[in-house]
């Protein structure tokens, strides 16, 4: 654990790190300092700078009063989604946050919830890209003879999706395993719900994921809270145009008499002839992760 | 040199030490305003049908008092206690209790399963969770794939229903600018029914079901040009879903109480031209 006086910690803050516009004010940052044995604020007061975000600040900290912060972050500009922490309390993007547009008083800068913590800001977001594995790929037909062809609102649909920027802000504000660490090995979270939306969408995919999403992924367990649509830095519309359209073609699958009742009579399989159930190559959870 | 292909992946940390505060949320902002706002206006309105659906009075304006108004609650009013001349030609004569239980069922199936009210009741009532990035009240969570919450994903059933007690909401609003005895003409009536209509329809075909049946299961939007129309048509109006169930629920509640001063005498319903 790790707590600075803040009046000790802004002295060699003003020392080291001029700044270009400083005014009476000061900003006040109370910062989660600590590791997976155990941490607590420690608060950091430093001159206010026009214009800064919190990355900006977090900065400042590291070249004065706390070298020793640890932050993950690259690009700066809102497009890598490395930064992503818990500012007063909410998933946010350091660098896409300004200082000056959040409410007066100490700012809390925290780690995501729901990812183990490494070392203060810094989470370990492997769960992430272990869920990743599992999203069957995307399964073009053979090519035609005259090559692949789709049109452009074909093209539109998806580019939404493609606009994630990997932030995991959407998966650490998710109760479902935000605040249940058990369901981790069932739920796969929203940011592998619109990669799954939009292979499903994809006018070339073979591949039917519904009964992987609904049995596997956890589909059913998103009570459509729209937490992630209300976090994602790139304005996805997760819920809207990626897990209730999901949900939709589930019960198109499974809860529709209508639709079963037809498939019946034309006996037809709810998948169709150029897909293919992609269930079947799902490995399953990893045996050797504990459940709790 | 190391190569993609030649990297191995670490085992996922599943139940690892967790980093901030242990509390059950950091939010500083008036976070709760919203969930209780809904929850005070879902119960208002829940207490409200509840009373106007049982009370079986006041809910027509016959042709007594010169008009034809009947309230939303109790259309169509199939039981053999209704009001003459509010009923059409079915009736279901064994059914003495309120016909308004016949017909709320509908409309309580699609909003009780509708995407947004869930969102809506499940953070304001069941608290799971009450805002984002403020933690579940529940100390096991299973979500919506067990009985009985599996059972939302009937909606585009009632879906179905909702858009046929539409078409009957929207016939009660055409006939209610027939006067009786005095001829066409608009009353302050006609235009809540009407206004009471267009809203439930903004909220049926907003609806999230109504936009994946229009064009949103397709693969190829491509493929199938028609489809994509209609889901080009819808999508803007799924934009304001939320709006519209909200502006839906309370102008029905507003309409059944307008009917029901007029029915029971408390107001003049007034004829404008």
């Amino acid at each position: 654990m790790t707590t600075e006086p803040a009046a000790l910690a802004s002295e060699p803050e003003t020392a080291t790190a001029p700044v270009a516009d400083t005014t009476d004010s000061t900003v006040t940052l109370q910062v989660w300092r600590g590791d997976p044995d155990g941490g607590a604020f420690a608060e950091y007061s430093l001159p206010a700078n026009e214009g800064e975000v919190v990355l900006d600040v977090v900065h400042r900290l590291q070249a004065g009063p706390a070298p020793d912060l640890a932050c993950r972050w690259n690009c700066k500009a809102g497009k890598c989604g490395s930064c992503s922490a818990e500012i007063n309390g909410r998933p946010r993007l350091m660098c896409m946050t300004r200082v000056d547009e959040l409410p007066p008083g100490p700012i809390t800068v925290a780690p995501m919830r729901t990812f183990p913590i490494i070392r203060d800001l810094v989470t370990d977001v492997s769960f992430n890209f272990a869920m990743a594995k599992l999203v069957p790929a995307f399964s073009p037909p053979p090519p035609p003879a005259e090559g692949y062809r789709m049109q452009q609102i074909d093209v539109e649909r998806g580019q939404e999706f493609r606009k994630c920027i990997e932030c995991f802000m959407c998966q650490d504000v998710c109760h479902v395993i935000r605040d249940h660490e058990e369901n981790k090995p069932a739920y796969a979270g929203p940011r592998f719900f619109i990669r799954i939306a939009e292979l499903e969408m994809h006018p070339l995919d073979t591949n039917d994921r519904r009964d992987l999403v609904r049995q596997q992924m956890g589909l059913g367990m998103c009570n459509i809270t729209k937490c992630c649509t209300e976090v994602c830095p790139e304005h996805i519309k997760i819920t809207d145009n990626a897990i209730i359209p999901m949900k939709e073609r589930v019960v198109d699958a499974d809860f529709d008499p209508v639709g079963w009742l037809g498939r019946k009579i034309l006996r037809r399989s709810k998948t169709s002839p150029t897909e293919t159930a992609a269930i079947s190559a799902y490995p399953g959870p990893s045996p050797s992760a504990p459940a709790g | 040199m190391a190569t993609v292909e030649k990297a191995t992946v670490s085992p996922v940390t599943i139940g690892g030490t967790r980093g901030g505060p242990d509390q059950p949320t950091v939010r500083k902002d008036r976070w709760w305003l919203q969930p209780v706002v809904t929850a005070t206006v879902l119960t208002s309105f829940v207490v409200y049908a509840t009373w106007a659906a049982f009370v079986n009075k006041d809910y027509y304006v016959g042709a007594t008092e010169h008009r034809d108004l009947i309230s939303p609650f109790y259309s169509p009013c199939l039981a053999g206690s209704c009001v003459p001349g509010s009923h059409p030609h079915i009736v279901l004569s064994q059914w003495m209790i309120s016909p308004a239980i016949l017909i709320l069922i509908v409309p309580l199936g699609f909003r009780l399963t509708c995407y947004y009210y869930r969102r809506a009741y499940y953070r304001s009532f069941w608290l799971s969770p009450p805002n984002c990035a403020v933690a579940d009240a529940h100390g096991s969570y299973s979500g919506e794939t067990r009985f009985p919450l599996i059972l939302q994903n009937v909606h585009r059933w009632f879906f179905y229903l909702g858009l046929i007690l539409n078409v009957i909401l929207t016939i009660d609003a055409v006939v209610s600018y027939n006067q009786p005895g005095i001829g066409i003409g608009v009353t302050v009536g006609s235009l809540v029914l009407t206004v009471n209509a267009v809203l439930l329809w903004c909220y049926s075909l907003s609806c999230h079901s109504c936009r994946h049946l229009c064009g949103g299961q397709v693969r190829s939007f491509a493929k199938h040009p028609i489809r994509y129309r209609l889901w080009k048509f819808v999508t803007p109006l799924n934009a304001h879903h939320m709006n519209f169930a909200w502006a839906s629920l309370v102008f029905v509640a507003l309409t059944d109480l307008y009917v029901r001063l007029v029915a029971s005498g408390t107001i003049t319903d007034f004829r404008l031209f």
